[in-house]
């Protein structure tokens, strides 16, 4: 196995482009080192996106924010400013793996690792994320949620990496909320993960994107359930609307930690509740 | 397969290794630096045995790869106390029996130390919260919380 670690994203694409054998792009690696001790993964090339100065940075505005694909969970953390704009996607990055692990893990490492639990992915699609994906010739910009197309699997092409994720330009009266249901209190998968992003206007919700992770083989949109909240004040009716919605999207998987049942049902009073969050935090209920 | 020389400082001092490419931090710092107080438990990040500072921050070494250290800086539960005078986390360790088999120890020891670097007064459920990444299978941890809580105070008087 051979290491490299250029100091930019396009010699990164162009090493990636050319290995003949496996190449795998390493950030916090904490899932790929994982991979690699349990025999999962031999890859003959890894490139440390670490060095890249363009994929270390945090730029938060209100007309749009980047954050380099190299930027670990605890980073995101101390970001005040990002906190403020973007709360859900932050929390729900807080939530992966202990400090330790905070201190290594990305965003964009938890979306290309494709796991359907990933808890940042929800929050991302639901804030409208995009992620910058860099091949050795040429740049283009993805929506989040076209990134991961199944479990282990994503769009992006040999040679290509993800150099950053922009979160766009932020109304007034915004806010998000991500909450995931797990059986102990620390250092577990999601059984259930919900991220609701919303903007109010006049008190009342104006638009809406309520994400599912964990109940599908993809995190998912699910369009019903933003609808069954705007134009409204969050009122009991509309939570239950949205519930249901929530409910009725989810494909889950049967497992020891969860079965089909309990995490439909679970799905949708995780949404509830997010929405509840992100609503108050918004400014709404006053 | 062709190796890669690491230059780095750990606990203060220069030092420069060897090694394959793909050799974790843990195996270099154990095996060719012989600091043996980093241990293994795990190797997956699931335990916190492993735990060292880089650049200040906490990780587990296991899921680091020792050519990533090139040029950083790696603190280990060998650096933390003054020459003969132990820290008050390890003082406090002894005294509160916070230890049995001791596999643990040096984790939870640098794991506690970056906790209360960055929280100077943590409550008890922060405490939890911030060594949730460590793993005794000895003590039931309530003796670890303890001597945590007590050295936080002793470290607030001064
Ligand atoms: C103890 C432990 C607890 C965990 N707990 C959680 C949890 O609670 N919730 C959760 O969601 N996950 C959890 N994880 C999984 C993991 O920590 C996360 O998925 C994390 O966000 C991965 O980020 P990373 O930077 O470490 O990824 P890496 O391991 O560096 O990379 C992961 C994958 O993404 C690819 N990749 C990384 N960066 C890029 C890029 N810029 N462009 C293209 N491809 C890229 C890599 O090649 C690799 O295939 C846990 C892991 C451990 C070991
Ligand atoms: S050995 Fe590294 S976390 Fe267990
Ligand atoms: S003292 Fe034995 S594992 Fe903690």
């Amino acid at each position: 196995m051979r290491y490299e670690s250029p100091t930019t994203t396009k010699a990164a694409a162009t090493l990636l482009a050319r290995e003949k054998g496996q190449a795998d792009v390493l950030a916090g690696g904490t899932d790929l080192l994982v991979r690699m001790r349990m025999g999962m993964s031999e890859p003959d090339l890894i490139v440390d996106i670490k060095r890249i100065p363009a994929m270390c940075q945090i730029k938060v505005a209100a007309a749009g924010t980047k954050i380099g694909a190299g930027v670990t969970g605890f980073e995101l953390g101390e970001n005040k400013a990002l906190k403020k704009l973007w709360p859900g996607v932050v929390e729900a990055t807080n939530l992966i793996g202990s400090d330790q692990i905070q201190g290594r893990c990305t965003m964009v490492g938890n979306l290309c690792n494709a796991s359907p639990a990933a808890d940042s992915v929800p929050a991302l699609i639901a804030a409208g994320a995009s992620a910058i994906v860099v091949g050795p010739d040429k740049r283009r910009t993805v929506k989040v949620e076209k990134i991961v197309t199944g479990p282990g699997q994503t769009s992006l092409m040999k040679g290509e990496v993800i150099e950053a994720i922009t979160l766009p330009k932020r109304p007034r009266n915004s806010s998000d909320a991500y909450l995931r249901f797990i059986p102990r209190t620390e250092m577990d998968i999601a059984v259930v993960g919900a991220a609701v992003n919303l903007t109010l206007e006049r008190g009342r919700v104006k638009t809406a994107r309520v994400v599912l992770g964990a109940v599908a083989p993809t995190a998912i949109l699910v369009p019903a359930a933003a609808k069954a909240i705007v134009g409204t004040k969050l009122d009991k009716e509309a939570l239950a609307k949205l519930a249901a919605a929530c409910s009725a999207a989810c494909s889950p998987i049967d497992d020891r930690r969860g079965t089909i049942e309990y995490r439909t049902r679970v799905a949708g009073v995780m949404a509830r509740r997010a929405a509840e969050i992100a609503f108050k935090r918004a400014g709404g209920g006053k | 397969m062709s190796g890669v020389l690491v230059s780095t400082t750990i606990n203060g001092d220069a030092v420069e290794f060897a090694c394959p490419q793909n050799e974790t931090l843990l195996n270099s710092l154990r095996d060719r630096v012989g600091l043996t107080g980093v241990k293994e438990g795990c190797g997956t990040g699931d335990c916190g045995a492993c735990s060292i500072t880089l650049d200040g921050r906490l990780v587990c070494s296991c899921l680091v790869l020792s050519a990533e250290a090139n040029g950083r800086e790696i603190g280990t539960v060998e650096g933390i106390a003054q020459g003969d005078k132990l820290h008050p986390l390890q003082e406090k360790f002894i005294e509160h029996a916070a230890l049995q088999c001791g596999i643990c120890t040096p984790g939870f020891l640098v794991a506690a130390k970056s906790l209360l670097e960055r929280n100077p007064n943590p409550s008890e459920e922060e405490i939890r919260y911030g060594l949730a990444g460590n793993l005794c299978r000895c003590t039931g941890y309530d003796k670890i919380v303890r001597a945590v809580q007590a050295a936080a105070k002793e470290m607030r008087k001064k």
